[in-house]
């Protein structure tokens, strides 16, 4: 009886592990055949020329995208990081608080397109940045807020509250506190996410469609941040839709390029931290 | 009741009069009057969460930190209120230091810890600060052991170190008295040892108070004890009487370990 319920249990446990292998399998599975149908099928046109040619290829996308994403965080960087701090060292727990979580929460919801058009609106129009390098970063940087604020938020909580303590009672004011312990301790986890965050935001061809991005062969690099941009999600885009006779294989080339260039920036984020963590720890 | 808490003979240094601490609408300490004399050690004893731990932050006011905390009473440093509004709290940690239950050193380099304290307080010139750092380390019995790798990570010392450590990052903002929140809880019983010897030679400069639920270190240590239960301060004595002469049935309960 015991014997054969044991048995059972085994066989049970048999199957629920097999559920949850394949469960995990088929959430990973897509991303490599993603990346694979992409090789396979942009491989033909993945030539050096197409990638850093000025006048036939992608480099002004990739530059253009390059410069979007900087902007973003250095747009980003300084509010996100500030308003986590409140949150985390100054905020006391209230309404206010539970508001602001709130709408972090919501305003990560709101679908990119809307952002686009909140951007054009303000950024574009009321502010009169033009469709812009400047405006559509503005516009990025709103939609990588809410995970820049969450994983700095992430971050701060994680650092010792007896660190904080130990600083309060050596006779630091909160800021001190904040700034010589709490933040460079929080740093490499701040940066890792604010990287990633405008990583993902690279991607995006929505916020920028109405407010940044062109497409243009006569204007390739931006000389100004009141330039329009070209962008490699909005290239990708351009080329699938509007411009005819691209061959196939240069729409799946320039996809890898984006893929490359976003899974480059979590590479890079990866690295910061890394190294930034060794630097704490030595 | 007020006949088993006595006044210490000599200077006193801090004085509550009918101190309470809330957390909320918990009264964590209630109604505590009580002298501690100066460059003395006292050591407040009881069981878990008998308030003592809170008193204690009550002295440099490390409450405050507490959301939904308040004091009542008064505490005295020297004669004059800490609990008034205008205090400036910076200042006044400076003159009462803390040293707490588990190390807490700063993540950084053995001197950056130490000189932490000091440079809060505007000192920036380099043979001022290494001479700080000197004569704290060799306060807190540390200076031997980490003189030749004041650059190395203070993370990379061992327990007992790391609480000395601690010690003289207070030292070095010269504090008047220094309060210890069960610093020795965490630590093997050759650190604990190191830390009382340590504390007994503090005491020649400094008024030192510590919390403890070794009832056989404040028997070690200090001159006067108070014992606390739920709160309230039962009995405060000299530690000879508290432990030999108890004056309360509950405090003879207690240091004879018959709960808590």
């Amino acid at each position: 009886m015991s014997e054969r319920r044991f048995s059972r249990a085994r066989s049970t446990e048999a199957v629920v592990f097999a559920f949850l292998w394949a469960a995990t399998a088929l959430v990973v599975l897509p991303i490599f055949a993603i990346l694979a149908v992409m090789l396979v099928r942009g491989a033909g046109g993945l030539t050096l020329k197409f990638v850093f040619s000025v006048k036939e290829g992608l480099l002004p996308a990739i530059i253009g995208t390059l410069y979007l994403v900087a902007l973003t965080a250095a747009i980003a960087a300084p509010v996100g990081i500030a308003a986590a701090v409140y949150l985390s060292e100054y905020a006391r727990p209230g309404p206010l608080v539970r508001l602001v979580r709130l709408s972090l929460v919501n305003l990560a919801g709101v679908p990119s397109v809307v952002y686009g058009l909140f951007g054009l609106a303000i950024f574009v129009m009321l502010l009169q940045f033009g469709r812009s390098l400047l405006a559509g970063s503005c516009t990025l940087a709103l939609l990588v807020l809410p995970p820049v604020i969450g994983a700095a938020e992430e971050s701060l909580r994680q650092v010792p509250q007896g660190l904080r303590q130990a600083s309060l009672a050596l006779g630091a004011s909160r800021w001190q506190t904040t700034w010589r312990v709490v933040l460079p301790d929080a740093l490499p986890g701040i940066i890792t996410g604010l990287i990633l965050s405008v990583g993902r935001a690279a991607g995006e061809t929505a916020p920028i469609l109405f407010t940044a991005a062109f497409f243009s062969l006569t204007h390739p690099f931006p000389r100004s941040v009141f330039d329009e941009v070209l962008a490699l999600p909005y290239q990708l885009f351009v080329m699938a839709t509007e411009v005819p006779n691209v061959p196939p294989q240069s729409k799946w080339a320039a996809a890898v390029v984006l893929v490359g260039l976003v899974l480059g920036l979590n590479l890079f984020a990866i690295i910061v931290r890394a190294r930034l963590r060794r630097a704490r720890k030595w | 009741m007020s006949s088993q808490i006595i006044t210490p003979r000599g200077e006193i240094k801090i004085e509550t009069r009918g101190l309470s601490v809330f957390y909320g609408s918990f009264a964590a300490v209630k109604d505590v009057t009580l002298r501690i004399p100066a460059k003395q050690i006292t050591a407040l004893i009881g069981p878990s969460g008998c308030g003592k731990s809170s008193f204690l932050r009550a002295l440099n006011r490390m409450n405050d930190v507490i959301p939904g905390s308040h004091a009542g009473g008064d505490v005295l440093l020297d004669g004059t209120s800490i609990c008034a509004p205008d205090v400036d709290v910076a200042q006044l940690r400076r003159r009462v230091g803390m040293v707490f239950q588990t190390p807490n050193p700063f993540p950084m380099s053995i001197f950056d810890n130490v000189a932490y304290g000091p440079r809060l307080h505007g000192a920036v010139r380099r043979d001022e600060l290494e001479a700080t750092a000197e004569r704290s380390l060799r306060g807190a019995a540390l200076w031997d052991e980490v003189k030749d790798k004041l650059r190395q990570s203070a993370l990379d010392l061992s327990g007992g170190q790391q609480q000395r450590l601690c010690i003289a990052r207070v030292l070095a903002v010269e504090p008047e008295v220094v309060l210890m929140d069960e610093p020795s809880s965490a630590l093997d019983p050759t650190a604990t040892f190191r830390i009382e010897e340590l504390m007994l030679e503090l005491a020649q400069q400094y008024t030192i108070i510590i919390v403890t639920h070794n009832m056989y270190q404040a028997s070690r240590v200090s001159r006067y004890t108070g014992f606390f239960l739920m709160g309230e301060l039962i009995e405060y004595s000299r530690t000879v009487d508290i432990f030999e002469r108890p004056q309360d049935q509950r405090t003879d309960d207690y240091v004879r370990g018959r709960f808590g």
